[in-house]
């Protein structure tokens, strides 16, 4: 009889030629980043000499310069002054509960991450609703990078760049940014195709029918993609504390190895404040920003 | 002809991954049915040739699907053709890169659409300044262009609203305002009142023309609705499944159909309200132009009917008889022909309505006399015309077209049955 194993086991690859893959796989990306990573590294100098930066600010103000700021800008984006004042109540519990520091240093590597995320997911999204094969190519990686566990791309970026802030933000940038790309290509899709038709007809060239018609119809839907991935952002703290991201993450890790509930519970805490703060704000913002929206459904 | 302000030459419109390959089938004669389930290309428009003169309201219409949304997207470009020419002033607007392209859009053709197309997130102001703005105008004279405008279509003290806050009908006077606002001479009008309700579209249509009898844009106009494209069109083209069936003025189209299709659009149409005097009035009946009463009755015998439209210097005065011609020579044969004779009978004018001049056309013993601005009579309008006119399916009776007293029994019914359809 011929040998019929492979009705009841897996036929799967010889043992060997899967540690050769491995190896060959492990040690080609060691040698990348052996040769490379310097490079690499050189290259994200600005944004780690600007988060350092922009921790420092945060760091060294006094809490309550911190707080009037925060506060000011929330009035600014919401013209609510019990959404200020919400604000301003979580900050200072915040503080009080002695969470200060780290809570700066998560605030800080949000902002530069959500910033970075707006930065590249928008032209992303812009190329993604102008092209359909854009579109399909771009579809499929959005899918891996929002469905592969964290932990496995942290690998390949410790790997190049070692533990510290940049492959931190990286980390969150990779979670992050999909809802906001997804949002922009979706909101400018969803322009009413005979307005843009209607500037179309009036001359109105890329750019103009861009900025003049496509973004601003988008925009209610690119806010709502902003917001996710400023909440994404902030879920991905405690994970990209694992690779030596400072912050409220740290604490929470150590909360989980050592057992310490109340502990884990008020940085988790801190994080959910901080999380609604940015929802609350943002949002307030995006509906005050669509003033013309206010008569539809008078109609 | 070739001097018209725009010509449409061999325009073929193919949709598709690749038109071009399927041309030469659709040149052969290939149907739209067959080509689609070989080829799964859809004919959009086929050997379309039109002219448009100058100032004039050019009304393409169909049903949905018969491709004038697709047609009227060409003019601009907003679609490319597959194959063909379109002539704006002689320049071929195929020709033209994408930057005299966007020139060419920004002066000298403007659109009103179907739903609109206002940006929501602009003002009504900012919308109707919307052409200005992309040509790069200053604010404050685009501006002060956009308020005149929106005056003009009545829309007055509604600058700083959104769109979302108008009307339908507000909205497409916005509408209507954008357009007119880059002071573009073509007007693109696609089913611009086909989503109003029916009386703010007509109160829309009477804006429309007053504004062109000021304005003298060209306008081509898309409308899937007869009454609509007989009420403003001075030429009317009918499309079916992408091709043309016909091109005439609209008495021509409504008189003598093309086709069954043409046909089946025109039977319900409220022809007393879409057709003038002019298209239905006969030559008229005898002229007596006779000082005396002798000289008019010589004149009278002189013709076959029993009545005459007696005219002097000033033009027509109303209505000679037989009957009262004789008993007045009876009287006095040398006298002057005056009031006492006559009978007077108002006259109508060749651009009326029919509707309009339903009632006196009834009332009257003998048909109307057709009198133009000048005052020269040009025809008359009988009973029998009228009723003919209004019934028609092309089968009036040939016997009822002299109109006089003897076969008035018969066409007064049938006039009377007519004018019912019109009330319905």
């Amino acid at each position: 009889m011929a040998d019929s194993t492979w009705l009841t086991e897996f036929p799967s690859m010889d043992r060997a030629d899967l540690v050769a893959i491995r190896k060959f796989l492990d040690s080609g990306f060691r040698e990348f980043s052996r040769n490379y990573g310097d490079a690499i590294e050189a290259f994200f100098d600005p944004l780690l000499a600007f988060l350092v930066w922009f921790e420092q600010l945060l760091l060294q103000s006094p809490w309550w310069i911190i707080i009037l700021v925060v506060a000011c800008l929330a009035y600014l984006a919401s013209r609510s002054a019990k959404l200020t004042l919400g604000v301003v109540a979580a900050f200072l519990l915040i503080g009080y509960f002695g969470m200060w520091d780290n809570a700066m240093r998560t605030m800080g590597i949000i902002a530069v991450s959500t910033l970075l995320s707006i930065a590249l997911g928008v032209p992303i999204g812009i190329l993604m609703s102008g092209s359909n094969r854009v579109q399909s190519i771009v579809t499929p990686i959005l899918d891996v990078m929002q469905t592969m566990p964290a932990f496995v791309y942290l690998i390949p970026v410790v790997m190049l760049l070692g533990i510290g802030k940049v492959p931190g933000i990286i980390a969150v940038v990779i979670y992050a940014i999909p809802p906001v790309i997804r949002l922009t290509n979706l909101g400018i899709r969803l322009v009413d195709r005979e307005v843009l038709e209607a500037a179309t007809a009036y001359g109105a060239n890329r750019r103009q029918r861009l900025f003049g018609v496509q973004l601003p119809l988008a925009m209610p839907t690119i806010m709502a993609g902003i917001n996710q991935t400023i909440m994404m952002a902030l879920a991905m703290v405690v994970i990209a504390s694992m690779i030596g991201v400072k912050g409220l993450g740290q604490p929470v890790l150590k909360s989980i190895t050592n057992q310490y509930f109340t502990m884990g519970l008020f940085n988790g805490l801190a994080i959910v404040a901080l999380a609604i703060v940015f929802d609350r704000v943002s949002q307030a913002y995006a509906k005050r920003s669509q003033k013309h929206l206010e008569g539809m459904n008078s109609e | 002809m070739s001097d018209a302000f725009i010509q449409v030459k061999g325009l073929y419109k193919i949709f598709g991954d690749d038109p071009d390959a399927v041309m030469p089938l659709v040149l052969a004669g290939k149907s739209k049915q067959d080509l689609l389930a070989e080829t799964g290309h859809t004919i959009g428009l086929k050997e379309i040739d039109l002219e448009v003169e100058r100032g004039r309201i050019f009304v393409v219409m169909g049903l949905s699907g018969c491709g004038k949304s697709t047609l009227i997207r060409h003019f601009n470009r907003l679609i490319d053709p597959t194959r063909g020419q379109i002539l704006i002033d002689g320049d071929d607007v195929m020709q033209l890169s994408q930057k005299e392209l966007e020139q060419f859009r920004c002066h000298r053709i403007s659109m009103v659409f179907q739903r609109f197309g206002l940006m929501p997130h602009r003002t009504v102001l900012e919308n109707v300044a919307f052409g200005l703005a992309v040509q790069k105008m200053g604010r404050a004279e685009r501006n002060e262009k956009a308020r005149q405008w929106l005056e003009t279509v009545g829309l007055k003290g509604y600058e700083a609203q959104y769109p979302a806050q108008l009307s339908g009908g507000q909205q497409q006077r916005v509408g209507l305002a954008r357009a007119l606002c880059t002071d573009a001479d073509i007007l693109l009008m696609d089913e611009a009142f086909s989503a109003l309700d029916p009386l703010i579209r007509s109160e829309m249509q009477d804006q429309l023309i007053e504004l062109q009898e000021k304005l003298h844009k060209t306008i081509i106009f898309i409308t899937h609705d007869l009454d609509e494209a007989l009420r403003l069109g001075d030429r009317i083209a009918i499309l079916k499944d992408g091709e043309l069936i016909q091109e005439g003025a609209p008495e021509d189209i409504l008189l003598n159909p093309a086709d069954d299709y043409v046909e089946a659009f025109v039977r319900d149409v409220n022809r007393a309200r879409a057709l003038t005097v002019e298209t239905v009035m006969r030559p008229p009946a005898g002229r007596i132009t006779a000082v005396t009463i002798a000289g008019a009755l010589r004149q009278m015998r002189s013709h076959s009917d029993d009545y005459a439209y007696f005219i002097n210097n000033e033009g027509y005065q109303g209505v000679l008889t037989q009957e009262r011609l004789e008993a007045a020579a009876r009287d006095d044969s040398d006298a002057v022909v005056c009031e006492r004779v006559l009978e007077i009978l108002p006259p109508v004018s060749p651009d009326a309505l029919l509707e309009t001049v339903l009632p006196e056309t009834l009332d009257a013993d003998y048909p109307l006399p057709v009198v133009d601005d000048k005052g020269e009579l040009c025809g008359q309008l009988s009973r029998a015309s009228l009723a003919q006119a209004l019934v028609e399916g092309g089968g009036g009776s040939e016997t009822a077209q002299r109109g006089g007293d003897d076969s008035g029994s018969v066409n007064g019914k049938a006039v009377v049955s007519a004018a019912g359809a019109v009330q319905r």
